[in-house]
C-alpha cells in the first residue's frame, strides 16, 4: 500500500538563489497528485526534494520538514534508505545502457545485495507486467540492452525498474514529455492502474494529462504553491486568479 | 528626410570597382594546397619506411630458436630473445598491477569527488607528470627501489613504468567517466543505491570500454619504453625467474644489440623490434575485440 | 470571478480508455523485499580510498622532486651554479660541467623544431581544411601511428637506414651548398647532431600535428565563412580565418613538441655520437642531457659522479616541466578548457 506525504514549510535553494518558497502540501495515500505550472516554477525542484536528489547538486540545500508515511525525510534517515522507499521516473528515459532489459529491472534489487535468482526472476516478470512491457520484451530479456528499445518502451522499462524495488511512493517528473502520443496514452493508463498500490506524484506540463490521471492537483508559480485541491475544482472553479489564468491558457 | 536614392548617398559611398580574383591569388591557392599535400607525403615516408624495414630486415630472423632461446655469447651465431620477451611481459605485468588500479582510482576521484579546487590540483599535477622525461622517472625508481634493495630488479622496472602509466590512465578515466550522463547516476540514486555502488557498478560500468581503451593506450606507450629500464631492470643475458635480480627486457635487448659492433646482433635487433611492435599491436587489438564481444546488442 | 471575453472552460476529466488492460490486476504486496538499515560507512570509506588515489598522484610528484634534489646535493655543494656554465666533463678527475649537454639538448631540439614545425602544420592544415572528408580518418590515423613507434625502434632504424643516407647523400649535398655557413663543415660521419635533429623531428611531428589539428577544429565555422564571404580564396581563408585565430594554440603545440624533444632519450643516444663537445657544425657529434644519463648512469663510480648526473636529471626535469606548463596554457587559451587529448 502507498503512504501519504506531508510537506511543511519547504524552502529550497540553489546556492544563493531560492527556488521554493514555503511550500505546504499534504498528498493522500493511493492517489495520484499532479503538479502543474509554467517552466521554471519549481515543480521539478519540489519532487527532487522529496527523494533528496536535490541535494546532490553542488551548493543546493533544503529547509523544512517532509514526512513520507512515518519516515522523516530530512531528520535522521539516510538518503539511500529513503530512496529505497521512494521511486522516481525521469523526464528523459534513462535505462542503463550496458545492461540487458532483465538486469535493468533487477538493478535496484541486485545493487542492494538481493541475489536469490528465482525471486529475482519473479520480481522482474511482475514489474514488467505492471509496466505493461512484459509481452513485448519477454523473449529478449537477456539479449537486448536497455538502450536498444524505443522511447516509449524505454520509459516503461524505467517504470518497471522503479517498481521492482517496491517503493511506496512513485515520483514522476514529466514522464511522457519525451514520448509520442501512443506511448503517452499507454503510460497514462498505467498510472491509473498503479494508483491502487502506490502513491503517485506526477509533474506535468500538460494540463489535460493532469486532468486525466490525477485526483488532486497543485499549481506552482515562481517557486510558490499557489493552489492545491481536487483536480476538478482546480480546472473548473479555481480560487486564485493566477490559477485561472494559467489553466485557461492566458500564460505559460 | 533624405532620399537614399539621391546623389548624396553616391557621394558618401564612392564607387569602387573590385577587380576579379587575380591569377596570382589563384596560383597561390593551388600552390599552397600542393605544398600541404607534399608535407603529408613527406611525413608518411618515414612511417612506411620504418614498417617496411622492420618487416624486411626482421622477418627472416624470427624463428622458433629466436623465440625460445637466450642470447648466445658474443661471436656465436644463433640464440634468441626468449628471456627478453618473457622479462618484458613480467615487468609490464608488475607495472599494470601497480599502475592500473591507482590510475583508475585517481580518475574516479577526479570525476566523482574532484570537481573542486583539490581536484584541480591533482589534475594539474597529473598533466605535469605526463611531461616528465622517462629517463628521469628511471632515476626516481632507481632511488626508490634499486638503492634500498641494493640490486636491479623487474620490480624496479615495473615501478618506473607504473609511475608513467598512472597520470595517463587517470586523465583518460576521468574524461570517460565525465561522458556518462548525470541522468544515469540519478537513476541509480533514485533506486536507493548507495554512492559507492553507483560509482562502481553503474558509472564505471557504463564507461568501461572507454576506460579500457585509455588503459591500453597507456600500456602501449610504456611497453616500448627503454630509458626507464636502463637502471632499474638493467637487462640480463640469462633467464631470471626471481623478481629481485636484473631482468631482461625486449626494448633493452634491442638497444644493446643495435649499438653493438656485431652484425649478428644487429640482425637480431631488427627481429626483436618486429616482435615488440607485433606484441604491442596484438595486445591492443585483443583487448578491443574482447571489449566489443562483451557488449550487448543496442548498447 | 472576472468578466473576460474568454469563456471559462467546463471540462470534466475524461475517462481514460481502459480497454484491454482492464484485467491487469496489481496484487497487494506482501512483505517488502528490501529490509534492513543502510550503513553510511561503505560510502565514506570508498570516498576516502578514492581521495587517497588522487593524493597518491600528488605524492608521486613530491617523491620525484625529493629524489632528484636529495641526489644532486653533493654536486650542488661542489660546483654551485658554475655546474651549468663549465664544459669540462671529466669523471677521472671528478670535474663536472654540464654545458656540453645543455648545448647539445638545445641544439638538437631546436633543429628538430625547424624541421618538424612546417611539416606538422602542413599536415594539420591539409587534414582539417583541404583533404576530402573520406580520407580524413585514414590520414589522421596513419600520422598518429607514428606516435606509437617506440623510441628504441626509431633509433634502430636511424642507425641503419637514416645515418647511411645522411652520410652518403644529404651531408655532402649540404656541405656543397650551405657549407659557407659553417654549420655543415667537417667530415660527414652521418652520426652526429644532424642525425639527432632529423630523427627527433620525425618523432615530434605526430604531437605537434595532432594538437594543431585539435586547435584548428575548434575554430568555429562562422569564422571561415566570414572570410569566404569577403571573396577570399581557400588558402586566404585558411590564413586569415583559421591560422590567425589559432595562433596561440599552434604555438602551444610547438612548445609541447619541444618539451617532448627535450626529454627524448633512446633514439638520440643511438645517433648523436655521445661526445661531450661543443661544436658549431651540425655534422659534429654531440651529447644531450638525456643521453649522458642513459649512457653513464650505471657506470658512475663515485658519489660525486652520480650526484652530478642526478643534477643533470633535475635540470632536465625542471626545464621540461616549465616548457610543458607554458605549452598547455597556450593550447588551453584557444580550446578553452576542453580537456587536452592524451597522446599515446
Amino acid at each position: 500500500m502507498g503512504v501519504g506525504i506531508t510537506v511543511e514549510h519547504l524552502n529550497a535553494f540553489y546556492g544563493k538563489n531560492q527556488a521554493l518558497f514555503d511550500v505546504n502540501i499534504t498528498v493522500l495515500a493511493n492517489h495520484a497528485t499532479a503538479l502543474i505550472g509554467p517552466s521554471g516554477c519549481g515543480k521539478t525542484t519540489f519532487i527532487r526534494c522529496l527523494n533528496r536528489l536535490h541535494e546532490t547538486i553542488p551548493e543546493a540545500r533544503v529547509e523544512g520538514k517532509v514526512n513520507i508515511g512515518d519516515l522523516s525525510v530530512y531528520n535522521g534517515t539516510s538518503a539511500t534508505q529513503l530512496r529505497r522507499r521512494v521511486g522516481m521516473v525521469f523526464q528523459k528515459p534513462n535505462p542503463f545502457p550496458t545492461m540487458s532489459i532483465y538486469d535493468n529491472v533487477a538493478a535496484g534489487l541486485k545493487l542492494n545485495g538481493f541475489s536469490n535468482r528465482q525471486q529475482l526472476d519473479e520480481v522482474v516478470e511482475k514489474s514488467l507486467n505492471h509496466a505493461a512491457l512484459w509481452d513485448e520484451v519477454k523473449d529478449s530479456l537477456h539479449k537486448q540492452s536497455g538502450a536498444g528499445l524505443s522511447g516509449g518502451q524505454q520509459q516503461r522499462l524505467c517504470i518497471a525498474r522503479a517498481l521492482a524495488v517496491q517503493p511506496e511512493v512513485l515520483l514522476m517528473d514529466e514522464p511522457c514529455s519525451a514520448l509520442d502520443p501512443i506511448s503517452t496514452g499507454k503510460i497514462e493508463e498505467l498510472i491509473f492502474q498503479l494508483k491502487e498500490q502506490y502513491t503517485i506524484v506526477i509533474v506535468t506540463h500538460n494540463m489535460q494529462q493532469a486532468a486525466r490521471v490525477a485526483e488532486f492537483t497543485g499549481f506552482f508559480l515562481l517557486g510558490k504553491m499557489i493552489e492545491f485541491g481536487k483536480t476538478e475544482k482546480i480546472f473548473t472553479n479555481p480560487s486564485d486568479k493566477r490559477t485561472e489564468d494559467y489553466v485557461t491558457g492566458r500564460f505559460g | 528626410m533624405s532620399d537614399p536614392n539621391s546623389s548624396t548617398a553616391a557621394v558618401l559611398i564612392p564607387h569602387i570597382s573590385i577587380p576579379p580574383i587575380t591569377l596570382r591569388r589563384r596560383v597561390a591557392d593551388h600552390a599552397m594546397t600542393g605544398v600541404a599535400a607534399l608535407t603529408v607525403v613527406v611525413v608518411l615516408v618515414p612511417l612506411f619506411a620504418i614498417f617496411a624495414y622492420l618487416v624486411y630486415k626482421g622477418i627472416g630472423s624470427i624463428n622458433v630458436a629466436f623465440l625460445t632461446q637466450t642470447p648466445k655469447p658474443v661471436g656465436e651465431a644463433g640464440g634468441g630473445m626468449a628471456n627478453a620477451i618473457v622479462g618484458s611481459i613480467v615487468i609490464l605485468a608488475i607495472a599494470s598491477l601497480l599502475g592500473v588500479p591507482l590510475g583508475i582510482g585517481a580518475g574516479i576521484f577526479l570525476s566523482e569527488y574532484g570537481r573542486n579546487r583539490y581536484g584541480d590540483i591533482v589534475r594539474f599535477v597529473s598533466d605535469v607528470l605526463n611531461g616528465v622525461p622517462s629517463i628521469v622517472i628511471g632515476i626516481v625508481a632507481y632511488g626508490l627501489v634499486v638503492l634500498p634493495q641494493k640490486h636491479f630488479s623487474a620490480l624496479a622496472g615495473g615501478v618506473a613504468l607504473a609511475i608513467m602509466m598512472i597520470p595517463t590512465i587517470a586523465r583518460t578515466t576521468e574524461q570517460m567517466l565525465l561522458l556518462v550522463p548525470q541522468a544515469i547516476r540519478e537513476a541509480a540514486y533514485g533506486l536507493g543505491v548507495s554512492r559507492w555502488r553507483t560509482t562502481l557498478s553503474i558509472t564505471l560500468r557504463t564507461a568501461t570500454s572507454g576506460v579500457i581503451t585509455g588503459v591500453m593506450l597507456a600500456f602501449a606507450r610504456v611497453a616500448g619504453e627503454t630509458a626507464p629500464l636502463l637502471f632499474t631492470a638493467f637487462g640480463n643475458q640469462y633467464w631470471n625467474w626471481k623478481t629481485d635480480q636484473p631482468t631482461a627486457a625486449l626494448s633493452l635487448q634491442i638497444f644493446t644489440y643495435a649499438i653493438s659492433p656485431f652484425d649478428e646482433w644487429h640482425r637480431q635487433a631488427w627481429a626483436g623490434a618486429l616482435v615488440l611492435i607485433v606484441l604491442i599491436v596484438a595486445a591492443v587489438a585483443a583487448v578491443r575485440i574482447a571489449v566489443k564481444h562483451g557488449t550487448l546488442a543496442g548498447a | 470571478m472576472s468578466n473576460q471575453a474568454l469563456p471559462r472552460p467546463r471540462f470534466k476529466a475524461p475517462e481514460p480508455d481502459r480497454g484491454s488492460k482492464a484485467d491487469l490486476k496489481i496484487e497487494a504486496r506482501a512483505t517488502p523485499l528490501l529490509q534492513g538499515k543502510v550503513s553510511e560507512i561503505p560510502d565514506a570509506f570508498f570516498g576516502w580510498v578514492m581521495r587517497l588515489c588522487g593524493l597518491a598522484v600528488v605524492a608521486l610528484l613530491g617523491l620525484i622532486v625529493y629524489q632528484l634534489v636529495v641526489g644532486s646535493e653533493l654536486s650542488w655543494h661542489a660546483f654551485g651554479w658554475k655546474f651549468f656554465g663549465q664544459s669540462d666533463w671529466n669523471p677521472v678527475s671528478d670535474q663536472y660541467g654540464a654545458l656540453p649537454f645543455i648545448y647539445g639538448t638545445i641544439v638538437s631540439s631546436l633543429l628538430s623544431l625547424v624541421i618538424a614545425v612546417p611539416l606538422s602544420i602542413g599536415v594539420a592544415v591539409f587534414i582539417t581544411e583541404m583533404c576530402p572528408t573520406g580520407l580524413r580518418g585514414t590520414l589522421s590515423f596513419t600520422t598518429e601511428l607514428l606516435a606509437a613507434i617506440p623510441s628504441v625502434v626509431y633509433g634502430l632504424w636511424a642507425i641503419f637506414v637514416l645515418v647511411p643516407i645522411l652520410r652518403a647523400y644529404v651531408q655532402p649535398f649540404l656541405a656543397r651548398t650551405l657549407g659557407w655557413t659553417g654549420l655543415f663543415s667537417g667530415p660527414p660521419y652521418g652520426i652526429g647532431m644532424l642525425a639527432a635533429g632529423v630523427i627527433l623531428a620525425i618523432m615530434i611531428i605526430p604531437i605537434i600535428s595532432s594538437i594543431t589539428r585539435e586547435v584548428l577544429t575548434v575554430i568555429p565555422q562562422h569564422q571561415r565563412e566570414a572570410v569566404l564571404a569577403l571573396g577570399a580564396t581557400r588558402w586566404e581563408m585558411i590564413r586569415m580565418g583559421v591560422l590567425r585565430n589559432a595562433r596561440a594554440g599552434i604555438v602551444g603545440a610547438i612548445i609541447l613538441g619541444l618539451g617532448r624533444a627535450l626529454g627524448e632519450t633512446m633514439a638520440v643516444t643511438m645517433v648523436i655520437g655521445n661526445r661531450p663537445e661543443i661544436a658549431k657544425s651540425l655534422f659534429a657529434p654531440g651529447y644531450t642531457m638525456a643521453s649522458v644519463l642513459a649512457n653513464e648512469f650505471t657506470e658512475a663510480t663515485g658519489n660525486l659522479y652520480l650526484s652530478a648526473l642526478i643534477e643533470i636529471g633535475l635540470a632536465l626535469f625542471f626545464v621540461t616541466i616549465v616548457v610543458n606548463a607554458l605549452a598547455r596554457l597556450m593550447v588551453w587559451s584557444v580550446t578553452r578548457g576542453q580537456p587536452a587529448r592524451t597522446i599515446a
